[in-house]
């Protein structure tokens, strides 16, 4: 019982609602530095030309789908290790959060890559791993819809999050392993250290100001789901209260 | 351990009774592999091409579907409680259920593979490394379908959810074992390394899906 | 009739527990100490924890809170509560494509036996006849009865009972009251969870009604996750 006195869910109400206005402000001011940046100071790419563009939004999603997938992990071993319910409503609020990401971070991807590629997809190593991370990442969604009661799917969940943390790096090493087998003749990567520093300032600038929006929306669908486990409750309460009073009522017939 | 033997002696015994459903899997695998063939067209130079990939698709569904009910009879008829009534973990039980699954079910799937593999025109020494592929790579199918077998006893009807959720992780052992397979027809190919890749991604999932099952069965009785 | 083992000092002892299903808390504060010979009915209307409370006890579930030791003396006296106990009636854990003697050879087994002989154990329950008979063609009663010959082939000192007698007619409940009362004579603990009184001597009565988590006016004597998630500060 001690550890669910622990965090109670109005200091947590109480706690996120005093933060997440400044995580939204400083979000979108650093994210207006870092476009005005990407669009206006930045050099367009040599062989890519402005196409390159995408990149600072790409590659900001890239990272915090997997931030948001390490975060579940975290909040996982809360779950399971500490029995904190508080673990339970931050995984659930990351799930949608971290897919979104992922699928933002896949269709610009794909946007990139057409005139790159002359194609919409091409199963680079990259994009196919994202891809997959996308398709746990919907698993685990529909893992939260499939079980009514709270408490068990947030441990059922905890633990396919972390059969999924140590999976991903080997799924990760097998695709690049794949992918090298399989190499096709052009190959196009945006990695590497020989990132311009004009566009490396605002991709890192950019990558601020999406991680400051995204804790913005963690902390807002933290506020939904407690919001929705507390009507979950007060439902629960509210049809025990009903039962004893019906005992009463069946008497009608005769009037 | 005579506990553990016991149990597996159990399942595989069960299996090969009625009801048992122990060469469901293979019979659904002949079918997949006899499909296919309909869908791409009778080209023996494209088929031994992809041969190794349809085998191991097929050996992968058959092993993810049938692996459903690994836990559900215990669950209905309510020997998975009475399984837990010993001192030893869990994780024991899951171990050996799963042993007598793959004994039951994945075995005569590696059995009959050299003789599919000839209606899929592939070579000798494609047949040998595909066989071999199998046999060290379906444990790990079957150690992670185990995880999706707990999920389903916790969901009731999970049969869908748990293939969404398995088949992903599936991955890396279909990647390894098709390449090795391939090794084997495309000359320059090794086929060490994806061998044993594949080996120590099977001794990585044992640890995992067992684990995994585990903690899930108790969370879904408790 | 007689069950040849003795158990030592079998004792369950239970204190302040608090029980709940899901997210609602059942019962709470309730404080028991069970000795060699004892016999409790659980009783209580539906939904108030009695099936819980037995898995609770078998180790199959975790307390929310309180104190649970399941004990005894002599070679098995370190075992997990989960190697102590026999959880009995409501399912019977029978495949029905194995024969009766398979079934229970299997249980032997697994479970490690040293106590009667299948066919012994059966002849007790008066389902002797049935013992090379696949379980699937075998009554409601029948089963039942089969199920709890698992409790006489692979010995344990405490019996956890679910309606041990609902599938069983009169003379069946006769038989199975006289082999509770054996597993007592030597030492044995029983809890039943039952809706109907059972015909034995010295029994104790556990009305789970008695240790409420939810008072009459709604209060709650222990926190729940319910009432967890009421915490929040209204919309």
């Amino acid at each position: 019982m001690g550890i669910l006195d622990y965090a109670n869910p109005t200091r947590v109400l109480r706690f996120s609602r005093a933060v997440k206005p400044w995580f939204l402000g400083l979000g979108l001011i650093t994210l207006a530095v870092g476009l005005y940046g990407a669009f206006f100071t930045a050099p367009a790419d040599y062989q890519q030309g402005e196409t390159i563009r995408i990149m600072y939004l790409h590659v900001p999603m890239a990272w915090l789908a997997m931030m948001a997938y390490s975060m579940m992990a975290l909040s996982a071993i809360g779950t399971l290790g500490f029995k904190h319910p508080m673990a339970d409503v931050s995984a659930k609020a990351l799930a949608p959060i971290g897919a979104t990401f992922t699928a933002i971070c896949l269709i610009t991807g794909s946007l990139w890559g057409k005139p790159m590629w002359n194609t919409w997809w091409v199963w680079d190593a990259r994009l196919t791993s994202v891809l997959i991370l996308f398709l746990v990442y919907l698993g685990i969604i529909a893992l939260w819809q499939a079980i009514e009661e709270p408490i068990k799917a947030g441990k059922v969940t905890a633990i396919i999050t972390l059969v999924g943390a140590i999976n991903l790096p080997i799924i990760k090493f097998s695709v690049d392993w794949w992918y090298t087998l399989h190499q096709p003749a052009s190959v196009f990567r945006v990695d590497g250290p020989t990132i311009y520093p004009a566009m490396l300032y605002p991709l890192l600038i950019c990558a601020v100001g999406f991680t400051l929006v995204f804790f913005y929306l963690h902390f807002a669908a933290m506020e939904n789901e407690l919001k929705r486990r507390r009507i979950r409750a007060m439902q629960m309460r509210a049809a025990r209260r009903v039962a004893p009073e019906q005992t009463t009522l069946p008497q009608g017939s005769t009037a | 351990m005579s506990a553990f033997r016991a149990l597996i002696a159990r399942d595989v015994r069960l299996a090969t009774r009625v009801g048992g459903g122990a060469l469901t899997g293979t019979l659904f695998f002949l079918a997949v592999i006899v499909t296919i063939p309909f869908g791409v067209g009778p080209d023996l130079n494209l088929l031994s091409r992809i041969g190794p990939a349809i085998m191991w698709i097929g050996a992968l569904l058959a092993t993810l579907i049938g692996l459903e009910r690994l836990f559900q009879s215990d669950k209905d008829d309510g020997a998975l409680d009475l399984l837990r009534l010993t001192d030893s973990p869990v994780s024991n039980f899951v171990i050996a259920k799963v042993i007598a699954h793959w004994l039951g079910s994945s075995l005569p799937l590696v059995l009959v593979t050299p003789l599919l593999s000839l209606l899929l025109a592939l070579e000798p020494r494609a047949i040998l490394a595909l066989t071999a592929t199998l046999a060290v790579g379906t444990p790990a199918l079957s150690f992670l379908g185990a995880v999706g077998a707990a999920l389903a006893v916790t969901l009731r009807r999970g049969a869908l959810l748990m293939a969404v959720i398995i088949l992903p992780f599936s991955i890396p052992v279909l990647i390894f074992g098709v390449a090795a397979t391939r090794a084997a027809i495309v000359d320059p190919d090794p086929f060490w390394p994806p061998f044993a890749l594949l080996t120590a991604t099977s001794l990585i999932y044992a640890v995992i899906g067992t684990l995994g099952a585990a903690a899930t069965l108790k969370i879904g009785d408790g | 009739m007689k069950v040849c083992t003795v158990w030592v000092e079998a004792r369950v002892k239970i204190k302040e527990l608090a029980l709940s299903r899901g997210e609602r808390a059942l019962v709470a504060g309730l404080s028991l100490t069970l000795v060699g010979g004892d016999a409790v009915a659980l009783v209580g209307p539906n939904g108030s924890g009695k099936t819980s409370l037995l898995r609770v006890l078998a180790g199959l579930a975790e307390p929310t809170a309180g104190d649970l030791t399941v004990s005894m003396q002599g070679a098995d006296a370190d075992l997990p509560r989960n190697a102590l106990v026999h959880l009995g009636g409501h399912q019977d854990g029978l495949k029905g494509a194995l024969t009766v003697r398979d079934n229970l050879e299997f249980w032997i087994a697994y479970f490690g036996g040293a106590g009667l002989s299948i066919s012994k154990a059966l002849d007790q329950l008066g389902v002797g006849h049935l013992v090379d008979l696949p379980a699937a063609i075998l009554s409601q009663g029948q089963k039942r009865r089969v199920a709890l010959a698992r409790l006489l082939v692979a010995p344990r000192p405490i019996w956890l009972l679910d309606e041990p007698t609902a599938a069983l007619d009169t003379a069946s409940t006769a038989r199975f009251l006289t082999l509770v009362e054996a597993h007592r004579r030597a030492g044995g603990i029983v809890v039943a969870a039952t809706h109907t009184s059972l015909d034995l001597s010295n029994l104790k009565t556990l009305d789970l009604g008695d240790y409420p988590a939810h008072r009459q006016d709604g209060e709650q004597t222990v926190k729940d996750a319910e009432s967890y998630w009421l915490e929040s500060e209204p919309l």
